[in-house]
């Protein structure tokens, strides 16, 4: 990964997370990614073939829910916290089919 | 009697015995918060008039002589968990003018408990912090230096309990969040296993790291405060069915004969000199009083700053997707939703929220999962194992919280990188998934600072530590301490 | 130049469940909008997902049915991107370790060839919620979000329109007759994505693949397809170069237009869900399942028609609805005449109900009494004719034939004096019809029979009228 780290191309990843972001910001960003990223390069020191991921702190299987109806939460409640509405309906601005 | 000084297990006898009411309780806390808070700024929303209902409440249903664990006890609450009725900002922009629809199931459990919820407590922007210097809405200070921070992420609970502005208060901890501002504020933390507390109703930061736990002022406050929110919750799946025992029959114990692990990879050059003395003189403590001292290693220590960076960052890089401006807190209008999204995002989030969620997004980005992503979750299996063959040596593991005692405000704001070193010692609890705590065990010199002991426990040992910081505890006096504030 | 269309199909499938996919919110279709919702179907900041037992149990039968290789260990995963009809923001799905891998569904084609269309996978993801737009807005409904979706992904073995229509159709009447899902389209319970590309017959290499979305009817998957290929053809042969690119059809004009090119690639940073533990699937979880497993319709087919010993024609309507098979084979339990049965139910029956727009399930006429109407007709008690009546009475009041014939006196008359009388009546009545008859007219003698049945108000028994008639014409 060593090669990759001195590129990483910040507006691409903020595209991704769709995240606005001011040019000084940018520039600050890419800066301190680049120290951090070369600290995380660290792990190539280390061999992990046949090791298993963890993804999970505890080894839990098969936490299953019955299939049963809970009573949903009030309208009220869910529209209060809207920052726009109508008609039941959070509104947004025109969504441009992209699929 | 100065009620705010008072800690759980004293306040809970006298209430029993209607010494005193809940209501005093609360008023006297309320009294205390409005002379201090303005230069401490522990609190960024006080639930002033209905903690008083609460406590009347309390008193007209004599709740406390029904035995109720923590009946008329005021307790703070960390701005990360939704309280019904209530905001919870996370510290951010992003969810100013959100109302939590529910309670988390913490929240259930203090309630159930006849606990008094007296306000939310600041913190780093949705825990991602170790100074609670990147909040929203201003920077709390360290009750024994104003000039200092807490801590973090969690350093409003921290230095409310530190400054008696709450009895005791909730945090939450994924890469030492309760433990590090425990240990610079000198109050007792607990990073419960994971899957002990139900995470219900916190917002999360990074999901497989992130638990809740107890502050509070001594270790007997913290095993009963722990026994209300631990619990198997059928609302969480990552939630451990496991009976909650009674945590403070752990206490008193004696720690004669217990095995001491101490990692040689935790007292190495970068420890402040006096934190690195005032551990080892707690080490030869417990020692005095029985316990037997095992050197051990846990070498993968060195990979779990990077390690814990990856993973936190990138489920991170996900769980704050969801600020999105479409149901709920702050909006930024745009012409369409992308444009909408990326200001919203772009105003809504702090610098070290947005620096963490590029970098998340980045591990995980097409081309880089295997090498940043998945290696992380690999070494992480290493570090899990290091404790697993660690524990078979010893039953607890003693290092030091924080490699320093709390630094001045913005002293590491401008690197990244060194504020993430000063979490070092208590990441791989975390990663591992055990449980940790932190109990004062000395100060710093010029200035007085307090320094923090870490015990780490096997998965659902929080018996055992809780029964070795207990002992410690009562055989110093470094807990009864108290700023001068 | 010959060319050749390769398709391949992935199908979005309502799992049928009570509740959504990782809360208790109902899933009715048609609530008014956002009140079918809660902080964990709505991305509220600390929710959590708990996993619905019966979408994950619906998905393995519907692997067992399709005949998928059931994963004994599947893990849920986090497909992330930004749309606002996503909570939040990223799609709980399965991407490497899915539920049920293999399989196939079996189509008959044209040339009455059966071929079979294999599958890549089954995997169990939630749904997405509803946009509708408006002029310079959209609004957002987040009922359907959260709800338990499947889906199928076919290999890319479908050859023309009508083997993608054929296929549609026999994965809809499985999952159907499992109860996995209702595939209502018009609830949107089936919706659709092709990937098509066209080559030169002989050509080794696929051409570039263009998707077609979210189609959500299966004559709209054949429209389009049959719009696309050619499409796409006549561009190559004027020698333009197809690339990768995201199409949407649009039902009304007939044509598919561009959605977007291929520099929009998503980067869905697909990466294991920590809120979700894994599932293993032991065999004591399969074994109860396979249990369900309901039979195949055609291996019902197949099974009726010799049974039963129907033809393949009343096999096939029968079974098409599950229900209305099951309905046959009570009725049948009580009869000795399958066919006689089947008659009823696919003629009668099936008229009735359609009429009265009525379902199997609310049909009025219980499964013994149709066989007890079949066992009076075939006995001599009534004749088919009256039994028709009969059955009408039936279908408006619920009551058992035998108690209908008994209140109306519909009882076929079958007592030899009785019969004699009415035909001494018909032949008394008309001589010249008689007359035709001794001249060797034949054919008079179904006139004169006609008279008897109608002067008896058709309650003789048609075959005995017959006979003594001719005996008495011949007699005298």
């Amino acid at each position: 990964m060593s090669e990759k780290t001195s590129d990483i191309d910040i507006s691409y990843v903020a595209y991704l997370a769709r995240l606005g972001l001011t040019e000084a910001e940018a520039a600050q960003f890419s800066a301190q990614l680049k120290d951090i990223l070369k600290a995380v390069e660290k792990l190539n020191e280390l061999d992990v073939t046949n090791v298993e991921p963890t993804a999970h702190a505890v080894p839990l299987t098969n936490v299953l829910r019955k299939d049963e109806v809970q009573p949903s939460i009030a309208s009220a409640d869910v529209m209060r916290n809207a920052p726009q509405q109508a008609r039941g309906l959070f509104i947004v601005p025109k969504i441009v089919e992209q699929g | 009697m100065t009620l705010h000084t008072q800690t759980i297990h004293e306040l809970r006898a006298q209430l029993r015995r209607s010494k005193v009411s809940a209501r005093e309780v609360t008023q006297a806390l309320l009294d205390r918060i409005a002379a201090l808070d303005r230069k401490l700024k522990a609190y960024i929303w006080l639930n002033r008039d209905d903690a008083l209902a609460q406590a009347e409440a309390i008193d007209r249903t004599g709740a406390a002589k029904d035995g109720k664990p923590l009946a008329g006890v005021p307790i703070a609450i960390k701005d990360l968990i939704n309280v019904e009725g209530q905001p919870c900002t996370c510290a951010s922009k992003i969810l100013q003018g959100y109302v939590a629809p529910y309670d988390a199931f913490v929240i259930r459990q203090l309630r159930e408990a006849g606990a008094v919820l007296l306000g939310r407590t600041n913190m780093d922007e949705f825990a991602m912090g170790s100074s609670t210097e990147n909040s929203s809405w201003g920077v709390t200070r360290n009750p024994w230096d104003l000039e200092r921070i807490p801590g973090g992420s969690s350093g409003g609970s921290a230095a409310a309990v530190a400054a008696d502005e709450a009895i005791a208060a909730i945090g939450t901890d994924t890469g030492g969040s309760i433990r590090q501002p425990a240990a610079l504020c000198g109050c007792v933390g607990l990073k419960p296993t994971y899957g002990r507390v139900s995470r219900y109703g916190l917002v999360a930061f990074a999901s497989s790291l992130d638990q809740i736990g107890p502050f509070t002022k001594d270790v007997e406050d913290c095993a009963i405060l722990l026994g209300v929110l631990a619990g198997h919750d059928v609302k969480d799946s990552t939630s451990v069915a496991q009976a909650v025992p009674d945590y403070t029959r752990a206490l008193g114990k004696s720690v004669k004969g217990l095995r001491v692990g101490i990692p040689k990879e935790y007292f190495i050059a970068g420890t402040d000199r006096e934190v690195a003395a005032a551990v080892r003189g707690a080490i030869q403590k417990l020692q005095s009083l029985g316990a037997e001292i095992v050197e051990l290693s846990l070498p993968h220590t060195e990979y779990a700053v990077a390690v814990y960076y990856l993973i936190a960052t990138a489920e991170a890089s996900a769980n704050l997707a969801r600020f999105d401006g479409v149901r709920y807190g702050l909006r930024v209008a745009g012409d369409d939703p992308i444009e909408m999204y990326r200001r919203t995002r772009g105003a809504g989030f702090g610098p070290e929220v947005k620096r963490r969620i590029i970098l998340g997004t980045y591990a995980l980005s097409a081309g880089y999962y295997d090498a940043y992503y998945l290696k992380a979750q690999k070494a992480r299996t290493l570090i899990r194992r290091d404790f697993e063959k660690a524990f078979e040596k010893c039953d607890v593991i003693v290092t030091p919280t924080s490699p320093t005692a709390a630094f001045k405000a913005g002293e590491k704001m401008d690197d990244p990188l060194q504020m993430y070193l000063s979490d070092v010692f208590t990441l791989s609890v975390n990663l591992a998934g055990i449980c940790g705590i932190s109990i004062p065990c000395g100060f710093t010199t010029r200035p007085k600072l307090p320094i923090g002991l870490q015990i780490m426990g096997k998965p659902f040992g929080e018996e055992m530590i809780l029964r070795v910081a207990h002992a410690y505890e009562q055989a110093t006096e470094w807990h009864l301490q108290r700023p001068n504030l | 130049m010959q060319y050749e269309a390769i398709i391949g199909l992935e199908t979005h499938v309502q799992v049928k469940t009570a509740s959504k996919m990782f809360c208790g919110c109902a899933t009715d279709f048609g609530a008014p909008p956002n009140t079918q919702v809660c902080p964990v179907c709505l991305g509220y900041p600390g929710s959590l997902p708990v996993m619905n037992e019966e979408a994950v149990r619906k998905t393995i039968l519907a692997g067992l049915m399709l005949g998928c290789d059931i994963a004994r260990l599947c893990k849920w995963d986090r497909k992330n991107y930004f749309y606002p009809d996503m909570p939040k923001n990223y799609q709980i799905s399965q991407y490497d370790m899915p539920l049920c891998r293999g399989g196939g569904v079996d189509i008959k084609l044209k040339d009455s060839r059966e071929v079979r269309i294999g599958l890549t996978r089954i995997h169990l993801e939630e749904d997405v919620a509803k946009n509708s737009h408006f002029e310079t807005t959209s609004g957002v409904d987040f009922n359907r979000a959260g709800l338990p979706l499947m889906e199928v992904v076919s290999e890319p073995e479908i050859k023309s329109p009508d083997e993608a229509f054929a296929y549609l159709t026999a994965l809809k009447e499985i999952l159907v007759s499992g109860g996995v899902s209702d595939c209502d389209m018009e609830k949107g319970q089936l919706r659709c994505d092709c990937n098509v590309s066209v080559r030169p017959v002989g050509q080794k290499e696929f051409g570039a693949k263009i998707e077609i979305k979210n189609m959500n009817t299966i004559s709209g998957v054949r429209r389009a397809l049959a719009y696309e290929i050619p499409r796409q053809i006549v561009a190559l042969e004027k020698g333009e170069k197809i690339s990768q690119e995201t199409r949407r059809w649009d039902d009304a004009p007939g044509v598919t237009s561009v959605m977007r090119t291929k520099e929009y690639a998503h980067d869905y940073r697909y990466f294991p869900e920590p809120d979700l533990m894994p599932v293993v699937v032991s065999d004591a979880m399969l074994a109860q399942i396979r249990e369900l497993l309901p039979e195949l319709p055609e291996a019902k087919r197949q099974r009726f028609m010799q049974q039963y010993g129907l033809p393949e024609y009343d096999a096939g309507v029968l079974v098409t609805d599950a229900a209305l098979a099951a309905y046959y084979e009570q009725a049948v339990r009580w009869s000795k005449n399958p066919k006689s049965i089947s008659n009823w139910v696919t003629t009668e029956l099936l008229g009735k109900l359609a009429e009265a727009k009525l379902t199997i399930a609310e049909c009025p006429i219980a499964p013994p009494q149709l066989a007890e109407l079949v066992t009076l007709i075939d006995g001599g008690q009534i004749s088919g004719k009256i039994g028709k009546d009969v059955f009408a009475e039936m279908f408006t009041t619920g009551k058992s034939p035998s108690a209908i014939v008994k209140d109306k006196s519909l009882a076929q008359v079958s007592d030899t004096a009785a019969i004699e009388a009415f035909v001494d009546e018909a032949i008394a009545k008309n001589p010249k019809s008689v007359m035709d008859f001794k001249a060797g007219n034949q054919a008079a003698i179904n006139f004169l029979k006609g008279q008897v049945m109608k002067l008896s108000k058709g309650k003789v028994n048609p075959q005995m009228a017959g006979e003594i008639l001719l005996r008495k014409l011949r007699g005298s």
